[in-house]
């Protein structure tokens, strides 16, 4: 079941023009500043006099711009791009005690990426994020979004040489992410997103999945805000499914692929909120207001206005950064002038209004 | 007595060095990738790839050493993929691994193009007397599985085609003592009814191109009974199977019911696992396994990693490969011991 998505409404900002409120936010990463990564070439440099001091000044300076950054482009949410994050896996693993790396492996061609190995049980050491989110939170006007890897994804995309299976390794690591939402939510976080990738490659998991959530948000304030993100996969092989799932929102991508799955949600009984991906994160062409319009309203065949938020497909860290930042721009552009077309009664809601009522 | 040959299906992941000069050389980008026609700065970094594939294996103590395929690019689908007649389209996944490829469209004849067995002859160079070489293709129908057909128009004309295909490349490898058909898509995507006969045929028919010991490779799953049937048809000299990932007792069954061949190879050591066996280990499974077929002793026991290894780091591929060494030399003292024993 879901939990309670009206919690939304403590992210409305205050003044906000229309009755109607879509809530806009990102799923998290961004591209870094050139001299971000000039700077960790140095730090990794050993000859290199560019220490841990200068390289924690470094991020704080990328993590300040790039926040700043999503509060310019209007978002009600923001996150700080994951400026000192790396890697979705990598940052985790060598956070969580019974990790080891070994070296790179292939994903395709020459790329790769460090797979790591759970070689004894898994345990929280250090909180993983908690500095990450007060340094934001600082500097952040609006309020701040935290992504965080789930745990099923930190289970697949490693070796598991300590485990039995999968499934034992990926509860183990739910309970340590509910840890750290926990410290998170201690130190005033209100919005989690659990990113869960590796789902779309194995859907017959969802169960697991599911289960990894309840381990999540137990104990966890309803206020709270539990988001999950899927990105792309075949839906129809997790939906209706996920209406069990014990989360506020999920996040799903669809402007890449021009809306052709919207119809597995349209069944009009979706019960978490929807964040609705509407601006592809691997094109680095620019979607007109227009366009991105037309995308929202895809979502209003699946969720009432007030169950809708408003989202990129996935990370948009692989863009060129003006890229990146007018699509948010627009993104959020869009999404007041839809919601002032739904104040003045001029948009369809199908999602409404193809639901007879029950006693009709 | 069993003959206990500790050997691997190739497909090894770059030294870490490699993965940096070739991105650097080659780029990132699906463009960027190997297409037959390499310049001599790529050429000469595989050449120092491939020795030091040779030499890892020499100095693990393997009995067949392979030329360790770090130009296939695009895994199996290699042979293809830098072929003439065949265009390469997106990137698509590699069996259920968050791995990917590129889709090899044929779009004309498929020929002979002599790139996998310029690679053997290189590395046949680099072996010293006593060395014995072992050849590494995909299967037929593992190939044609992997591969789009926008030309033949018909499955069974395809398979038939990559099957001629195969046969011709393997005519003009250099002298070889095994050579290994990688054949996943037979457990992973059986053939249907229609093609059964014809993907154990081409089997044959590559198998009838060389001289050399020939292995049918197959991993991730078990055999289904019907297409297992067929391939006892083909003239091969073993068929290989995934004690790993693979339902063993389905493919014990089969292997007890139908019979297998004179040799046979067991996928006993984790080709996806960072995890190292204990050499002592594989060869008790080396045992376990033979004592699980009673009705059959075999000439020759092929020792190997389940799958490839590039999916594993250096260091990890590499203390597997001396894992194989030891757990066949273990397995084979024991059975000889064993032998001894029953005389």
């Amino acid at each position: 079941m879901s939990r309670n998505p009206q919690n939304r409404e403590q992210f409305r900002p205050e003044g906000h023009e229309s009755d109607h409120f879509l809530l806009t936010t990102v799923v998290g990463s961004y591209p870094k500043p050139k001299w971000l990564n000039r700077a960790r070439d140095r730090f990794e440099d050993d000859d290199h006099s560019f220490g841990e001091s200068e390289w924690a000044e470094a991020t704080d300076d990328a993590s300040r711009v790039i926040t700043h950054e999503h509060e310019r482009a209007g978002l009600d949410t923001v996150v700080d791009g994951e400026m000192r994050r790396e890697e979705m896996v990598e940052f985790f693993a060598e956070r969580i005690d019974g990790y080891e790396f070994n070296g790179p492996v292939k994903v395709w061609g020459h790329n790769y990426f460090d797979k790591p190995s759970v070689v004894e049980g898994v345990e929280y050491d250090e909180p993983w994020l908690v500095d990450e989110f007060e340094f934001v939170d600082d500097v952040a006007e609006r309020p701040v979004k935290v992504p965080i890897t789930g745990p099923y994804t930190l289970a697949n995309w490693a070796f598991n040489e300590a485990y039995d299976d999968d499934e034992a390794l990926a509860y183990d690591l739910a309970d340590l992410v509910n840890e750290e939402v926990e410290k998170l939510v201690e130190a005033g976080a209100r919005y989690i997103q659990i990113d869960e990738p590796a789902l779309a490659t194995t859907p017959d998991d969802h169960a697991i999945v599911g289960e990894c959530l309840e381990r999540i948000v137990s104990d966890i304030d309803e206020e709270v805000r539990i988001g999950l993100h899927v990105c792309y996969g075949d839906y129809s092989r997790v939906y209706p499914e996920v209406n069990e799932f014990p989360i506020d929102e999920i996040d799903v991508e669809l402007a890449n692929d021009e809306y052709k799955q919207i119809g597995v949600f349209a069944d009009g009984n979706f019960q978490p909120d929807l964040a609705l991906g509407v601006v592809d994160a691997h094109v680095a062409d620019v979607e007109s207001v227009e366009q991105i319009k037309e995308n929202i309203q895809q979502g209003l065949k699946v969720v009432p206005p007030e169950k809708l938020t408003i989202s990129p497909d996935c990370g948009l860290k692989l863009l060129p950064r003006e890229a990146a930042y007018a699509k948010m721009e627009n993104m959020v552009q869009a999404a007041r002038e839809v919601e002032a077309e739904l104040d003045a009664g001029e948009i369809d809601v199908p999602a409404v209004e193809d639901v007879a009522p029950a006693d009709d | 007595m069993t003959d206990v040959v500790a050997t691997t299906p190739g497909l090894y992941p770059l030294p870490d060095w490699a993965k940096d000069d070739l991105s650097n050389l080659k780029g990132h980008q699906k463009h960027d990738l190997i297409d037959g026609d390499e310049d001599a700065a790529v050429a000469d970094a595989y050449g120092d790839v491939r020795a030091e594939f040779v030499a890892d294996q020499r100095d693990a103590g393997l009995d067949r050493i392979v030329e360790g395929q770090g130009r296939w690019d695009d895994m199996l689908a290699h042979p293809l993929t830098v072929h003439d007649s065949v265009e390469t389209g997106g990137i698509v996944r590699y069996y259920d691994n968050n791995n990917f490829y590129r889709d090899p469209r044929v779009v004309g004849d498929l020929h002979a193009s002599g790139d996998v067995a310029a690679e053997l002859s290189a590395a046949a160079d680099l072996l010293a007397d006593g060395d014995a070489l072992q050849a590494v293709l995909p299967g037929p129908y593992t190939l044609a599985d992997l591969a789009s057909d926008e030309h033949y128009g018909d499955e069974a004309e395809f398979l038939d085609a990559v099957g001629d295909y195969l046969a011709d490349e393997v005519d003009a490898f250099p002298a070889h003592e095994t050579l290994f058909l990688l054949e996943p898509s037979y457990v992973t995507n059986a053939p249907d009814d229609d093609l059964n006969e014809l993907a154990s045929e081409t089997i044959d028919r590559v198998a009838a191109a060389t001289d050399a010991d020939v292995v049918v490779q197959t991993y991730w799953e078990a055999f289904e009974e019907t297409p297992y049937a067929h391939l006892m048809d083909a003239d091969v000299d073993a068929v290989g199977f995934d004690f790993v990932a693979a339902d063993r007792d389905t493919n014990l069954e089969y292997i007890n019911e139908l019979g297998t061949k004179a040799d046979i190879a067991l996928g006993l050591v984790d080709g996806q696992n960072t995890l190292v066996e204990d050499a002592e280990t594989v060869a008790e499974r080396v045992g376990w396994v033979h004592d699980q077929i009673p009705a059959q002793t075999f000439d020759t026991t092929y020792v190997t990693p389940n799958t490839e290894t590039f999916y594993l780091p250096v260091n990890k591929h590499q203390a597997k490969l001396s894992v194989l060494a030891e757990a066949a030399a273990i397995a084979g003292d024991a059975d000889a011991a064993e032998t001894e024993v029953e005389a």
